[in-house]
């Protein structure tokens, strides 16, 4: 049976749960038919506010040394073109892509203003709002963007403004530049939103250029903070959408951003409880053409697991996200090194030696290069198995100690018996 | 130390000389690709894969549809991985050799995606509601399979008639052994059969065990991919009929087969300055015993024979000696002392200039125990050559741009209309003609 990957989130159905991020590659409708064409599902059209003026440059990049952007930073802020020809282009889209989601991003300021621009998304064929309240640079600085999300009473009453207003789902869009989401979400459920998304970029700083000391993107001679995005946000994305997962007091539907690059990204998040994603970065440094991968990546993994809706795995990661303090102190790893497979490099003796636990030794003079753990001593923390360069060498095995699951909660509330600590060197 | 060896390098002599990749190396030599936007090696490939997709695919662990973007290109995509002259094509063409880095290993990853889905039983297509149209298939060569693969997602029922034993073509028994076995050509002939619906008769020769004209009776319409016929031999040099002299193609689908004697030969010769002659020679190499000696005897030299310049190369490191400007005028032989039949000894030569003409005065004599000529093919469509509005030009026959004959209903693609070249270019020749006379039936009243 072929997989259906057909995406429902917070009520805006799209054929798969690929979605364009407000950003840059929603900017126009020319670009969105053409992200259609493509196969993407849905998209969030780049926000719309009363049109600004941007500056030049607008984008910074993190780069790993094989010079792959693993972070991008960016200052560009909400729509600069006119409401008009922005409404009038939304229309067009949905006229040709009916079945695909589009959904606008809006930001704006009055009630009035608000109440207009939605009248108007609604008249233009919108599935879905969503309240920008996440824009870390420039709009905050006006009082929009972040400086509503990381208010939770200012961010519920707008969002009951709009729920009010609206008649098409809406979506909250949370800021991660908060010490805890959770307030942020629930004020966003109590003003009567349909759903959230998560994350909009993280406020940064990309980079500093050493011979103009000046903070990059350079706009002149100066610098200023932006938002951080990219693969090397994924994992802060990730914690913030299980957090709101996990809380038992939150209801809404989840549609995760952040640094989703393929579809095993996408499968993360949804594993975690989001009903379908939302991509920018990668669009924007490879274009539209990334989504064919995302799509049969998506289905070869159902076929494998044998998911033939997204239902029967969205949120199935959540139940495992647990307290530190509740897990099992006496589960005992050691690494053991498949000599067949081992090409001798020694990452993992010099790792151990200087950022582990020193129980990984050379090989004798004379016999094969093949690194020697010493069990006795290793604590298991998979330090080697990560530096490997040769994937499945290293396998922390788990070996059998004698003693009864406990953890550190368990220590502390009833005695339970913790094993002998390893790797101490005496 | 991890070993090196795959199952398909444990025949002796004939070890694969592309190593396949594991799935650590096709991980990290996926990451180097660029993913370039209207990418040249998509252009170069004359069924343009996309190649920056399924490579990209690869990176992710997506080998599904890695293998889906491959296969959807070209049904025998998993042949073409290992026989390609991937240098000349994708591979030559990487926008990495502009950096004076080394180009991105296209054949070798579509290979790992390709043996990757066919060990799944991974399949992409399913044949299309069954139109009522039957079409004919001549030959069972690359350019039929391809043809009739795409036939039969249209829906139109498929017959392929093969003169052989069994399908493939020269993709079966013409690749050298050390490029890809014969367990791989006919593992992909099965795949491709797996989509159902393709009759398949062999032992049927078109033009003399049936005609066109009953095959245009029984189908609705016609693909002619019946390849090349047999290889041309010097019979007008004197000392032809002698034992020891081989038409190439014919040799090395023997010597897949294990039924060449190669025990006492010493001193092979391969006639030809084409790259069934560079097959030959590298073929030779592997399996003589050792101390073997092969050379190559052209009349050009290496600037103007077709042959490619990295298999030359190769041949080249692999030992094999070249006689260039050399051209043989009559074969010598001796009674052979085991089989008591008369056999070649030496080959008498004379030197040609730069037009190819024999220098006289020039003649001189090569020893050798072997003669394998790679001087070209017969073409095999002799047999309808009479057939009204059917065209030749030079033993090929002519198809407009479409793969469409000047007889309506009859179409045609591979190595008998292009004069032999690449499997891959008879898989884009018969996935064309399969377009084409879809529209064709659409267009013709029951």
């Amino acid at each position: 049976m072929k997989p259906d990957l057909t995406a429902n989130c917070a009520g805006i159905v799209s054929p798969n749960p690929f979605w364009l991020a407000s950003a840059p590659p929603t900017n126009t409708g020319e670009q969105v038919m053409r992200a259609f064409e493509a196969g993407w599902g849905g998209a969030v059209w780049k926000t719309l506010g009363q049109p600004i003026q941007n500056v030049t440059s607008r984008f910074g990049a993190l780069r790993h040394p094989a010079a792959r952007t693993i972070g991008f930073n960016n200052i560009e802020l909400i729509t600069d073109r006119s409401l008009e020809v922005n409404f009038r282009e939304i229309a067009a889209v949905k006229k040709r892509f009916p079945e695909r989601a589009v959904v606008v991003s809006l930001m704006f300021e009055t009630e009035a203003e608000w109440k207009d621009a939605i009248e108007r998304s609604i008249d233009a064929g919108a599935d879905g709002l969503e309240l920008n309240f996440g824009c870390p640079h420039g709009m905050c600085e006006r009082g929009m963007g972040s400086a509503v999300g990381q208010e939770p009473k200012i961010n519920e009453r707008i969002t009951s403004w709009v729920s009010a207003l609206s008649s098409i789902p809406v979506i909250v869009k949370l800021t991660p530049n908060v010490h805890d989401i959770r307030p942020h979400g629930l004020a966003a459920q109590r003003g009567g939103a349909d759903g959230v998304s998560l994350i909009n970029t993280v406020k940064s700083i990309i980079g500093v250029d050493i011979d103009r000391l000046i903070p990059q993107p350079i706009v002149g001679d100066l610098g200023t903070n932006g938002g951080y995005c990219g693969p090397a946000v994924k994992p802060i994305a990730l914690h913030m959408l299980a957090a709101l997962s996990r809380d038992e007091r939150f209801h809404l539907p989840l549609s995760g951003i952040g640094g989703i690059s393929n579809w095993r990204d996408a499968v993360e998040f949804l594993l975690l409880g989001a009903s379908c994603v939302q991509v920018c970065t990668e669009v924007m440094l490879h274009g539209y053409r990334v989504v064919e991968d995302m799509l049969d990546g998506l289905e070869g993994y159902m076929r494998e697991h044998q998911f033939y809706t997204l239902e029967d795995f969205v949120g199935r990661a959540v139940a495992a996200c647990s307290d530190w303090g509740d897990l099992d102190l006496n589960h005992e790893l050691v690494a053991r090194i498949d000599a067949d497979q081992c090409i001798g490099c020694y990452d993992c003796v010099v790792a151990c030696a200087d950022g582990g636990h020193q129980c990984i030794a050379r090989a004798p003079d004379g016999a094969p290069r093949v690194p020697q753990v010493d069990e006795e001593e290793c604590v298991g923390c998979n330090l080697c198995e990560i530096v490997c360069p040769v994937p499945g060498c290293i396998t922390m095995t788990a070996i059998d100690n004698g003693f009864a699951p406990a953890s550190w909660n368990d220590h502390l509330t009833h005695g339970a018996r913790l094993r002998p600590k390893k790797g101490s060197h005496g | 130390m991890r070993p090196t060896t795959s199952a398909e390098q444990t025949k002796p002599g004939v070890q694969e000389y592309k190593v396949p990749l594991n799935a650590n190396q096709a991980r990290v030599e996926a990451a180097r690709c660029l993913f370039c936007d209207d990418a040249p090696c998509v252009k170069a490939c004359p069924t343009s894969i996309d190649v920056p997709q399924f490579i990209r695919k690869i990176t992710t662990g997506n080998l599904w549809g890695s293998a889906r973007t491959i296969l959807q290109a070209n049904v025998l995509g998993r042949s073409c991985a290992r026989v390609c002259p991937v240098e000349e094509l994708c591979v030559g063409d990487c926008v990495l050799n502009e950096d004076g880095r080394a180009p991105i290993q296209i054949g070798r990853l579509q290979r790992f995606a390709t043996d990757y889905a066919f060990a799944r039983g991974w399949r992409y297509a399913e044949a299309g509601p069954a139109s009522g149209r039957s079409v004919a298939l001549v030959g069972g060569g690359p350019a039929s399979l391809a043809a009739a693969h795409q036939l039969r997602i249209f829906g139109h029922s498929c017959t392929i008639y093969e003169k052989r034993s069994r399908l493939g073509g020269l993709n079966a028994s013409g690749i050298a052994p050390y490029k890809m076995t014969d367990e791989i050509a006919m593992e992909e002939v099965d795949w491709v059969l797996g989509i159902g619906g393709i009759e398949v008769r062999t032992g049927i020769e078109v033009g003399c065990d049936i005609s066109l004209e009953e095959l245009e009776q029984d189908h609705d319409a016609i693909f002619i991919g019946a390849g090349l016929g047999a290889d041309t031999l010097l019979t007008d040099l004197p000392g032809s009929e002698l034992g020891g002299i081989e038409g190439a193609v014919d040799f090395i689908e023997r010597a897949k087969s294990g039924c060449v004697d190669l025990r006492r030969v010493k001193r092979a010769l391969v006639i030809g300055g084409g790259n069934t002659a560079l097959d030959a020679v590298r073929l030779l190499v592997r399996i003589l015993p050792p101390g073997g000696d092969v050379r190559l005897l052209y009349r050009g030299d290496a600037a103007v024979m077709p042959g490619y310049a990295h298999e030359l190369a190769a041949a080249r490191v692999e030992g094999v000696g070249m006689h260039w400007h050399t051209q043989p005028v009559a074969f010598l032989g001796e009674i052979d002392e085991e089989s008591g039949q008369p056999r070649i000894h030496a080959l008498r030569c004379t030197r040609t200039d730069d037009r190819k003409r024999p220098i006289p005065g020039t003649e001189h004599t090569l020893a050798c125990d072997l003669v394998i000529l790679a001087i070209g093919q017969s073409p095999a469509v002799a047999r309808i050559a009479s057939t009204p509005g059917l065209e030749f030009v030079g033993g090929c026959l002519r198809v407009d741009a479409t793969g469409a004959t000047g007889r309506p209903g009859v179409f045609a693609g591979g190595d008998c209309v292009n004069g032999g070249t690449e499997v891959v270019q008879a898989v884009k020749e018969g996935m064309r003609a399969a377009v084409t006379i879809d529209e064709y039936l659409k267009g013709v009243e029951r």
